[in-house]
């Protein structure tokens, strides 16, 4: 007999000891053992180090400050969560909550027509160079992006050369007048800190609509426009909902980075702090880490509630 | 018959469309390469436009410098060593949640995206809280550790997604053949996962070279590449070099971005899935 045409397979090892195909066997017939074994690294990284150090925050936010001596005693107090309420802190919160709210609305607004086109239009080349022209931004270095920002918002800067040659000067002084909105330059208003954090987050929520829309069914659409619909009828009763979870999906990520970042309104902006400004001041300069754990508490809170929500509205399925 | 014939050629977007969406590329872009071209302005402390004129004097600056070429050795080593653990625990993960079923999966899910889904600010602050209730000082490993954390879910994104495309048929066919686990392992399932390990592994080191705000708190005097651009921001002296190391970091990650994106395109091919 002809010996058998050699197949593309890995060249049989040789012999190996009993005792590893022994661990096999026992592994692929205790089904549970082995996949404890494959959880057991991660599971302790992720229990001792992530969740471990969630708690010790959590415990420490019980904990006493005392402005006198400025120390921390483990002394269990609730005082911390009372100062949450102080009209002080109050104003923090909402103040970042406002910001989050309109960065993620402006990202959804500007990111749909990217991704829209990107996913129903954009063929061939088209496709990956916009792809990539999303992507790269995306990664791009987030100091860097920020640090571009001082630049290019600073007097003398290009965008007032440029709205200086547009003759629009006095438009954006009045834009930059009114309370709530502006401030004193561009780099020091509101509108300033706003354009910023929509710069760096907008990649984060333009890829997820892009992938939920493109998951949505092509014939769908054509159904509608054979049932009678107008192009904007099918986008607004079968496209938007179906690609609705992509921004909710996007919306995660603008939301909660806004929340917790205090680099950007440390740089772009009016005085006035968030409550990452505040958890850092309140550990670095002030060392009342127990403050900081109860501050911190409040985006972990309103972010859980969000992902709550977020899930019932499928955007989990849409990550 | 219309939509038919429009099919073929590729449907073309209402020139109000193709408007917004370029004009939101052009907006992701301006700002990056207005850093690239000060990175060449030859005035020493302004950020006014237009420039005067163009030199490359502090490309060699910057190269000389010491704290730059510290900083950009430890973010280095702290992106290499906390991509090796995340691909070790994210491979396990990929490996462990794949296919299989089991009580407490959807949470552990949860768990593994929790560092990206949450501020940074509460990943750092929680790993420092915890570092100084263990008595330890912030060093190498702090910092790597906490950039671990928040690395495993790239890796583990890209292993699973590669998992779940590869036919477990190939898997049966290989134990039928005789393969113990582990030759299956390496034979089978390793080479299939390989581009999807790399790609997960670069991506993994392009966030951790990246990140500022967890390193912020797990750093103690030791400054990465981003916290030494932080610092300069606050002391605007030294605005040639800044501009030279942040075109810099954009190209350290953005071209192993691209390697990445190369790595995980087209993988709906993977050898054996079209059954």
């Amino acid at each position: 007999m002809e010996t058998l045409p050699t197949m593309a397979l890995p060249a049989p090892e040789r012999p190996r000891g009993r005792l590893s195909r022994a661990v096999a066997n026992v592994l692929y017939r205790h089904g549970t053992l082995y996949l404890l074994l494959l959880l057991t690294p991660p599971l302790l990284w992720f229990g001792v180090v992530y969740l471990g150090s969630l708690l010790s925050l959590l415990v420490q936010s019980f904990y006493t400050f005392d402005d006198f001596t400025m120390g921390v005693t483990s002394d269990f107090t609730w005082a911390n969560y009372r100062a949450l309420l102080d009209a002080a802190n109050h104003d923090i919160v909402l103040r970042t909550l406002g910001m989050a709210a309109a960065v993620t609305v402006a990202s959804a607004v500007l990111g749909f027509p990217v991704a829209y086109y990107m996913a129903r239009y954009a063929t061939g080349w088209r496709k990956g160079f916009f792809y990539i022209a999303v992507m790269l931004p995306m990664w791009a270095s987030y100091i860097v992006k920020a640090y571009s920002w001082t630049v290019l918002l600073s007097k003398g800067g290009i965008v007032y050369w440029l709205v200086e040659r547009l003759y629009l000067l006095s438009a954006l002084e009045w834009v930059l007048s009114v309370p709530g909105v502006g401030g004193s330059s561009l780099s020091t208003s509101n509108l300033g800190r706003f354009l910023v954090f929509t710069y760096v987050w907008l990649p984060f929520m333009i890829l997820p609509i892009q992938a939920a829309i493109e998951r949505v069914p092509g014939n769908l659409l054509q159904a509608a426009a054979d049932l009678g619909a107008r192009p904007a009828q099918s986008f607004r009763t079968v496209l938007l909902p179906l690609a609705f979870p992509g921004v909710v999906a996007g919306s995660i990520f603008t939301f909660s980075l806004t929340l917790g970042d205090y680099i950007i309104p440390q740089l772009v902006g009016p005085p006035g702090l968030f409550i990452g400004n505040m958890v850092y001041t309140m550990q670095g300069s002030i060392g009342n880490m127990p403050m900081a754990a109860s501050f911190t508490v409040v985006p972990i809170v309103i972010i859980g509630l969000y992902l709550a929500v977020a899930r019932r509205l499928g955007a989990f399925d849409a990550l | 018959m219309h939509s038919e014939a429009r099919r073929d050629d590729g449907p073309r977007a209402p020139v109000w469309l193709r408007v917004l969406a370029y004009g939101g590329l052009v907006f992701l872009h301006f700002p990056i390469l207005m850093v690239g071209l000060y990175a060449f302005n030859t005035e020493e402390s302004a950020f006014s436009f237009p420039l005067k004129g163009l030199t490359l004097r502090w490309f060699r600056a910057a190269a000389e410098r010491e704290d730059v070429l510290a900083a950009i050795q430890l973010s280095l080593r702290v992106a290499l060593a906390s991509t090796a653990v995340a691909l070790v625990l994210g491979t396990l993960l990929a490996g462990a949640l794949y296919r299989r079923r089991f009580f407490g999966k959807e949470a552990l899910n949860l768990l593994v995206i929790l560092p990206i889904a949450l501020p940074g600010i509460i990943t750092g602050i929680a790993l420092l809280s915890a570092f100084r209730l263990a008595d330890v000082s912030p060093n190498f490993w702090t910092i790597a550790v906490g950039h671990a954390t928040f690395c495993v879910v790239m890796v583990y994104n890209n292993v699973v997604a590669r998992l779940r495309r590869m036919p477990h048929s190939l898997l049966e066919a290989s134990a039928d053949l005789g393969a113990d686990g582990f030759q299956t392992f390496r034979h089978v399932a390793l080479p299939q996962m390989a581009t999807s390990l790399l790609a997960g592994g670069i991506l993994a080191f392009a966030l951790s070279f990246d990140e500022l705000i967890v390193t912020t708190f797990t750093a103690g005097h030791e400054k990465t590449l981003p916290i030494w651009l932080l610092d300069q921001l606050g002391r605007p002296r030294d605005v040639p070099v800044t501009n030279v190391v942040a075109l810099w970091v954009m190209l350290i990650t953005a071209i192993p971005i691209l390697v990445a994106w190369r790595l995980t395109r087209g993988t709906e091919d993977v050898a054996g899935s079209s059954r």
